[in-house]
């Protein structure tokens, strides 16, 4: 087997496993830092070994095993460690006495007590810790959870690949300094927290669904990321409505993510979309999700209303067909929970489909009198297509333009600049 | 990025072997790994059109070893993990053949 070969196995294993192997080793030697490392120490063996040895037919068990043996060694030579971790002593030599480094049949045998579901439950509340900065909770949740390099980070955000190190490096202190435990949060303040694991898997996904800046609209490696972590979360915690939720609104997003693209990478709008390219298996399981959760019982949360919104686009063969008062009473009861201002905008929208432009513009500009989203492109955007609906062409172009001015996005911005033209043309000076 | 791999033989599956399938599939299916899985009878009938003229041609075949007799679908992040993923599969499956191909699109 060749060098470059190795390589790419290591970095699959890697992708697949490092999550549940940093997970396992933060548990016994409850340091996040130190089970990364100890991780990282592992599948540095790996380049070194599989090249001659061949890639173990476990190599996840292979990582695991091999990073606890180094843990042993450390152990051993580091009196402090020694000292502030008694448990892991204990916990350590237990495993050493079912031979860490045995191949065959016991080597199963010690991995499946290594690999333990909540451990991965654990390893995603620390990651999204309230201690730590939104971004380093993104960050860090990519990292730690996707198995993603600060190289891939730095790209999927556009930032500089030594600022996301630096945010990684800075978030592991902080958790550190502030002896947040390894732990599944009591549950006292459990939906707290889990509200702030759900929070960072959509940002994640939100920023690959709508790149807020650059030339791309979309950057759909994020969005399916998110997904595969969301995934994860609720199979690691099936009685939670809102994770079925969330994990629903992402997968029926992503049926559009190819319908919503058009020929150059601009963007195409909801109602303009081809349905028949929408993704048939990704909508099923949105719904299969949706309905986990409505089954679960209790008052709808934020991300359960948004998947019911988003599957009625789904269900509805053609944009004519979409039950739009439904969804005007969805934004509703969302606006109780969640009384924000690009909420209010989407419920005018889903109002002005309903029940005409006139009744949504009311809203839009009862938004815009308290001041609310300055700056925020969509506002006028959506002012803008209400005034052209209704006849008022200049009033409606001006707006098109202002919502161009404010994007970051480049593509969205030329769409805004031909939407406005399409409404009434500049007239020849 | 979505991935069919597909078996053309296989050994008759034992009850152990059932079982370690079993929690293997359910494994990736919980994981949003596996999006759809399933077995073929490898006697339906073939097809085979000219000018759109269709002529179908029932069992059995002598070259039946040629057929597909299981498939998943997997949605992974790259080859690499397909493979990857198969080699689990094999590992519990023991002997057999099969091929890995990419489905294209959504992407």
């Amino acid at each position: 087997m060749t060098v470059p070969d190795v390589r790419r196995a290591v970095d699959t294993v890697w992708r697949l496993e490092s999550a549940r192997i940093i997970a396992g080793l933060a548990r016994i030697v409850r340091d996040l830092d130190l089970a990364e490392d100890l991780a990282q120490d592992a599948l540095v063996a790996a380049l070194r070994q599989w090249p001659e040895s061949g890639i173990p037919p476990n190599p996840g068990a292979w990582l695991m095993a091999t990073a606890k043996h180094q843990a042993i060694d450390r152990f051993r030579r580091d009196e402090r460690l020694q000292r502030n971790i008694s448990q892991l002593g204990h916990e350590l030599r237990v495993s050493q006495d079912t031979a860490v480094f045995a191949d065959g049949p016991e080597f199963d045998a010690v991995t499946d007590d290594d690999f333990v579901p909540d451990d991965l439950l654990r390893l995603m509340f620390v990651a999204c810790h309230p201690v730590l900065s939104t971004e380093s909770r993104v960050a860090l949740t990519l990292r730690l959870l996707g198995g993603l390099t600060t190289g891939e980070i730095a790209r999927a955000f556009l930032a500089a690949e030594p600022t996301i190190a630096q945010r990684i490096v800075r978030a592991k202190r902080t958790l550190a300094s502030e002896q947040v435990p390894f732990e599944v949060p009591p549950a006292g303040e459990r939906a707290e927290r889990m509200g702030s694991v759900l929070e960072v898997i959509y940002l994640i996904f939100n920023e690959g669904y709508t790149a807020t800046a650059g030339d791309n609209w979309a950057r759909p490696e994020l969005c399916y990321e998110a997904l595969r972590i969301g995934r994860m979360l609720a199979d690691l915690s099936p009685a939670d409505p809102e994770v079925h939720g969330l994990v629903a609104l992402m997968e029926l997003q992503s049926s559009r993510l190819r319908a919503r693209l058009g020929p150059s990478g601009e963007p195409v709008p909801l109602l303009e979309q081809n349905r028949g390219s929408w993704d048939q298996l990704l909508i099923r399981r949105g719904f299969a999700a949706l309905l986990r959760a409505e089954r679960l019982g209790g008052p709808p949360g934020s991300y359960v209303l948004q998947a019911a919104i988003a599957a009625c686009h789904a269900r509805a063969p053609t944009p004519q067909e979409t039950d739009w008062p439904r969804i005007a009473a969805l934004y509703e009861v969302l606006t109780v929970i969640e009384p924000t201002p690009v909420v209010e905008l989407n419920r005018a929208v889903a109002v002005a489909m309903a029940y005409g432009p006139a009744r949504g513009l009311e809203l839009v500009d009862e938004l815009r009198s308290r001041g609310e989203l300055p700056g925020y492109h969509l506002l006028p955007a959506v002012r803008g297509d209400l005034l052209a609906r209704l006849g008022r062409p200049a009033e409606a172009r001006g707006e098109l333009e202002r919502a161009a001015g404010l994007t970051r996005n480049e593509q969205e911005r030329s769409v805004l600049l031909r939407r406005a033209a399409e409404c009434l043309p500049r007239p020849r000076q | 990025m979505r991935f069919l791999m597909t078996t053309t033989a296989g050994d008759p599956p034992d009850e152990q072997m059932m079982a370690e399938m079993g929690r293997f599939v359910a494994e990736l299916s919980r994981a949003g790994v596996l999006l759809a899985t399933g077995g073929l009878d490898p006697a339906g009938p073939r097809v085979t059109a000219k000018e759109g003229k269709v002529t179908l041609t029932d069992g059995p075949f002598a070259e039946a070893k040629e057929a597909i007799i299981s498939f998943a679908l997997l949605d992974v992040r790259s080859k690499e993990e397909a493979v990857e993923l198969s080699k689990r599969f094999w590992q519990i499956a023991k002997n057999g053949e099969g091929a890995i191909q990419q489905v294209f699109g959504p992407e």
